[in-house]
């Protein structure tokens, strides 16, 4: 009767134990998973840039160093590796395309044709994509790490050779910046 | 988490609202099948020889076979029916930049929702009004109109597709599928069988003549079931479609609600709306049996603008209005929490 117990309570931990690693490797694959999404979204951005620095390079000749800024962006951003360094240099791009944005809408005959806005949607979808894709890779990741560090998941965490995932965070100053709200104009009297 | 214990407590209960629709559609037909049988074997017992009796049930059988038949083939072949009723052609290769950005976005929500991308389909009308439909994600469609994608800005656009994606991933489109099919069945059926005895009844007077001759009388029990077995022919196409209404109604709150949380963005969801509410036209390529399948009713005016009781009961969807309201509401709740986190201490 006793050794039926103890038979029992050992399958009982096996099972739970095999329960645990697959849940975490699956969870595992899953954030590998959710990164690749985003690396081929950005792919996709760094081959779109060319294209679009050399159709409105000619319009737009005196603006050089906003074109500047968007290559060197890029050509970081190709080179960045890891999460924090490719999100930070993917916020840099993001920025500076931004701004090269701004300025073709000084520029209607420009924005005129066809092929700069289709450059521009094209873009815009991608940079969409990626924003999907890292809320995405952000909640897999999270849970992973959730479900690693607690107990009694933690236990096997080794076993199943778990590490934290990074998170991507938002580096872009934009998207962070506190509004800063000033009073001086409103001062009474004034 | 939360979140995904409810998409699979909405998946769960779509699945059972879909067999449970089935049964019922199935046990329906066996009704009208059967209960026609047993009224005219009640009529025909006490007829004399010589003349008709009815005694094996083939009405019944030929109904309930054809029922199975008809759940079998709007499960598998009911997408196809519903896009190609409304003339829908599917969009492969995009030419223009319109229907690039409609590509585009599908992709998008298909990547936000974590759902493989559906196929998308074109609706030539300029009525502007979108639907999907499939059995599941897998096998899912999205269609939009023509005139959907000329009003619609990019923003609005993505609002709406993220809408249909919300019917997608919580298993509507199975359910409301289904639905479309059976509606369909139902309204052929009970157009059927009205014609069939119309004709009949010039045929049965005389029949029925002959016996009150012999002095015979109907049994009383067989006419009160032949009366409740006409009746149901006749409210069977109204009954099936209030009751598709009514299961549709509630999930368009719901999918506005999944839509905001792929796009995080309600006000352009609440102003797609609004554009789709002053479209006043009907949508002429979506036919009753598909009404429920859409994102705004596709013949408007009737129903989608009024409120009350009748309203709610008679509608396919809620009115728009109070769809905008809880809209904004929202946008105002995700505009407190941002300022009220840029505003928190660092």
């Amino acid at each position: 009767m006793g050794t039926i117990v103890l038979l029992a309570i050992i399958a009982g931990i096996v099972l739970w134990v095999v329960g645990a690693y697959n849940g975490l490797i699956s969870l595992k694959n899953q954030v590998v998973n959710g990164w690749k999404q985003i690396d081929v979204q950005l792919k996709r951005r760094h081959d779109l840039i060319p294209n679009l620095v050399n159709t409105v390079k000619g319009a737009m000749d005196f603006e050089r160093s906003t074109l500047d800024a968007v290559i060197s962006a890029r050509n970081r951003a190709i080179g960045a590796s890891g999460v924090q360094q490719t999100a930070r240099a993917e916020g840099e791009l993001t920025q500076a395309l931004g701004r090269l944005f701004a300025l073709t809408e000084a520029y209607p005959d420009l924005k005129a044709t066809n092929n700069v806005a289709q450059l521009q949607e094209e873009l815009t979808s991608t940079e969409n994509k990626i924003g999907f894709a890292r809320q995405l890779y952000n909640d897999v990741a999270t849970q992973y790490n959730t479900k690693q560090m607690q107990f009694p998941t933690n236990l096997v965490a080794g076993l199943a050779k778990a590490s934290p995932a990074e998170l991507w965070e938002i580096e872009d100053a934009g998207e962070r910046a506190v509004p800063v709200v000033d009073l001086s104009a409103n001062k009474p009297g004034a | 988490m939360s979140d995904d214990a409810n998409l699979f407590a909405q998946q769960e209960s779509n699945r059972r609202r879909s067999t449970w629709l089935t049964i019922g559609f199935v046990v329906f037909f066996a009704w009208v099948g059967f209960g026609g049988d047993l009224a005219f074997w009640l009529l025909t017992t006490d007829a004399g020889p010589g003349s008709y009796r009815h005694v094996f049930p083939f009405i019944g059988v030929f109904s309930v076979l054809s029922a199975a038949f008809i759940c079998w083939y709007s499960w598998r072949h009911g997408a196809e029916r519903v896009l190609w009723s409304t003339g829908a052609w599917e969009l492969i290769e995009p030419a223009t930049p319109e229907q690039k950005q409609l590509m585009n976005v599908v992709e998008e929500m298909a990547i936000a929702s974590g759902l493989p991308k559906p196929r998308v389909w074109v609706v030539p009308d300029p009525d502007p009004n979108a639907f999907a439909t499939g059995r599941d994600p897998a096998t899912a469609s999205v269609a939009v109109t023509e005139g959907l994608l000329a009003a619609l800005s990019r923003d609005e656009l993505q609002a709406v597709v993220a809408h249909e994606m919300a019917h997608v991933r919580n298993l509507d489109i199975r359910l409301m599928t289904l639905m479309a099919g059976m509606i369909g069945a139902i309204a052929l059926m009970s157009d059927g069988m009205g014609r069939m005895l119309g004709r009949g009844s010039r045929v049965g007077r005389g029949w029925s003549g002959g016996r009150s001759g012999k002095g015979g009388k109907g049994n009383p029990l067989g006419i009160v079931i032949l009366v409740l077995w006409l009746l149901t022919l006749v409210v069977a196409p109204v009954i099936s479609r209030i009751l598709a209404m009514a299961v549709s109604r509630k999930r368009e709150y719901l999918a506005d609600a999944t839509g905001v949380q792929l796009t995080r963005n309600p006000m352009a969801l609440a102003s797609a709306l609004e554009k789709l509410e002053g479209a006043t036209a009907a949508t002429a390529s979506v036919t009753e049996g598909a009404a429920h399948l859409c994102i705004v009713d596709p013949s408007p005016g009737l129903m989608s603008s009024k409120e009350g009781f009748l309203a709610d009961f008679v509608a396919s969807h809620p009115p728009i209005r109070q769809r905008i309201i809880k809209l904004r509401g929202m946008a105002y709740q995700q505009a407190k929490r941002e300022t009220a986190g840029a505003l928190s201490p660092q």
